[in-house]
């Protein structure tokens, strides 16, 4: 995702030269071509995240689109305040970009897992959170969000499933992707762990399951109506995403639907429920230690068709 | 003072410093709010700033060449309304809405419907990396406007503020002005009892910059050192501005009480009376 990310972002700064592309002293050897090729539209501003998303905002109100570029949880959480006060509250056109969401950097711990950034994001007004699941959004994502007002919050994963798009496909920030038609159950997933979603689906398949995918690049603005029809067609649903069951997509999905009085015949939230991750590993690991893995979907969708909404509870 | 090459709209700013005291006494007496004593510590700055030395056009607030002025001791905001209006950015009347039921004029200077204002601020340690920003966005165009970043010493506690420090000289930022209203006392006490900034002008100075250190309720030596920017070239200036914390008010200079305190009944008007007299 992330080398598909600079490679997009590469022909966005050659075409327009008001971007810019801030890095919080991350990058090694992946940002060298964009600033060798656009140095006057790069910069390094060093380990000071919270400088950077304040620079990023003063950029911003000086006419030009600004991406700052972290990893994890740096460009988000440590600056927090900046990206609500400055860059939100002023409509900045600042595009934070963090690579390595949920379990990326698995092995590295705690601090470099990025698992609270959906939620958080989401409750400041006026952001666009866009999670990608495969490389063809990725770069799709990357060149709509260069042009949406505002600030805009693009979580990369080291993890995708592959390429998921059809031929002549239009990619729109906040339109839902239908990857798998099915309606038996329905697998929502967001972000790099729609692989597991898609691998889910297949494996249910094979049981003669039809479990409907979507795969849910942006937060917000949220389509909710596919997933109203979701709700109306299918069985259940089944929230995936590689972050706290609290207030991400899981959260935003049962929100939506509540309030709108389109209630799932069954629903149930994969993510992260054990609390802080102190366990490391790789993110294939990790997934299966935290219960997010495709056999935990399998699961808990076989359940949901058997037993119906019974199935969604954690108990 | 008026200079002789004062831009154009540019007014006297010791009848605006004192404008501006008066009306900050008005609005936080009749919004109920805290820190006239940061307003009446920085008025003068203020006035010098909006009386001759910032190009700024209130007819057009948003004219690209316009130098950029961030309060980033935002709760001091009444200050800069006040001197937006009597600027003309807006009809002084509106000032009686300050911190009213409704209005938009925060108790923290805001931007949102308001001409003139850059940047919303409050939470302290976020000008000076906005403004460092609009610093480096002028470079790279090569354009020539100025960046002043007012900031309280207390605020200098902030570790964001000392990242920004580090990035402007590195970047040889010299179209950013750093002022500091140092009147050496913040919320609960004063700045060495809370957490001691000297040698202040030293720290500064090792970061890289161009330090100046002036009398900031002196209208000459305000305005001699903000028009002579920078003070080196190539690197960015900080002016140490020495204040006194409630300034014009005798019994809340040199006060903590007056970070919080508002004037009602006879405080007021023996406040009132004192800035009128002046």
């Amino acid at each position: 995702m992330r080398d598909a990310f600079v490679a997009r972002l590469m022909r966005l700064a050659e075409a327009n030269p008001r971007l810019f592309l801030i890095t919080g002293d991350l990058g090694f050897g992946v940002l060298t071509r964009f600033e060798a090729a656009r140095s006057a539209q790069f910069l390094n501003a060093g380990v000071a995240e919270s400088n950077m998303t304040g620079l990023a905002t003063g950029l911003a109100l000086s006419g030009r689109v600004v991406f700052t570029y972290s990893i994890a949880n740096f460009p988000t959480l440590r600056c927090l305040e900046q990206l609500r006060n400055d860059a939100a509250y002023h409509e900045a056109n600042v595009k934070v970009v963090a690579i390595g969401g949920g379990f990326s950097y698995g092995a590295l711990g705690m601090s470099h897992h990025a698992t609270e950034d959906l939620a958080i994001l989401r409750a400041i007004p006026g952001i666009t959170v866009v999670a990608p699941g495969c490389i063809w959004e990725v770069e799709e994502a990357t060149e709509a969000i260069a042009t949406t007002p505002g600030v805009c919050y693009l979580r990369l994963d080291k993890s995708s499933a592959g390429r998921t798009d059809r031929p002549g496909e239009v990619f729109e920030l906040g339109n839902i992707r239908t990857l798998r038609e099915g309606t038996d159950v329905t697998l929502v997933a967001t972000g790099g762990i729609l692989g597991v979603a898609l691998a889910a689906a297949e494996s249910l398949a094979a049981e003669g399951i039809q479990a409907r995918v979507l795969s849910v690049h942006t937060l917000r603005p949220f389509d909710a109506e596919t997933v109203f029809r979701a709700c109306r067609e299918t069985g259940g649903l089944i929230t995936i995403e590689e972050h706290v069951v609290d207030g991400g997509l899981g959260g935003l999905v049962a929100e939506t639907c509540l309030e709108a009085g389109v209630v799932p015949q069954a629903f149930h939230r994969i993510g992260l429920r054990a609390g802080f991750s102190s366990i490391v590993g790789s993110q294939e690991y990790l997934r299966t230690r935290y219960g997010m893995d495709a056999e935990a979907v399998v699961t808990r969708a076989r359940a949901m068709v058997r037993y119906g909404a019974s199935a969604g509870a954690t108990q | 003072m008026l200079n002789a090459a004062a831009p154009e709209g540019a007014i006297d700013s010791r009848a605006l410093a004192k404008k501006i005291r008066i009306h900050a006494l008005h609005m936080t007496s009749r919004g109920g709010s805290s820190h006239i004593g940061a307003v009446l510590s920085m008025a003068d700055i203020v006035a010098v700033l909006y009386g001759g030395v910032l190009q700024v056009d209130p007819k057009d607030p948003t004219w690209p060449a316009r130098d950029r002025f961030i309060l980033s001791k935002g709760h001091a905001g009444a200050g800069v309304y006040a001197a937006l209006a009597e600027r003309g950015f807006m009809p002084v009347e509106r000032l009686k809405t300050h911190y009213q039921d409704g209005s938009d004029l925060s108790g923290h200077v805001s931007h949102k419907g308001i001409p003139g204002v850059e940047l919303s601020t409050g939470s302290l340690g976020h000008g000076l990396s906005v403004g460092s920003g609009m610093a480096l966005g002028a470079k790279r165009d090569g354009a020539g406007h100025r960046v002043f970043v007012l900031l309280s010493d207390g605020e200098c506690d902030e570790g964001s503020n000392w990242e920004a420090i580090l990035f402007a000289s590195h970047h040889k930022l010299d179209n950013l002005v750093a002022v500091v209203d140092y009147n050496k006392i913040q919320s609960l006490a004063s700045v060495p009892e809370t957490l001691a900034l000297e040698p202040f002008a030293d720290k500064w100075r090792a970061f890289g910059w161009a330090v100046v250190e002036c009398n900031g309720h002196d209208h000459d030596a305000l305005h001699a050192t903000l028009t002579d920017v920078p003070a080196r070239a190539g690197v960015p200036t900080v002016v140490l501005c020495h204040t006194t914390k409630g300034k014009g008010v005798s019994f809340m200079e040199n006060t903590v009480l007056w970070h919080y305190r508002t004037a009602k009944g006879e405080e007021f008007d023996r406040a009132l009376a004192e800035l009128e007299a002046q």
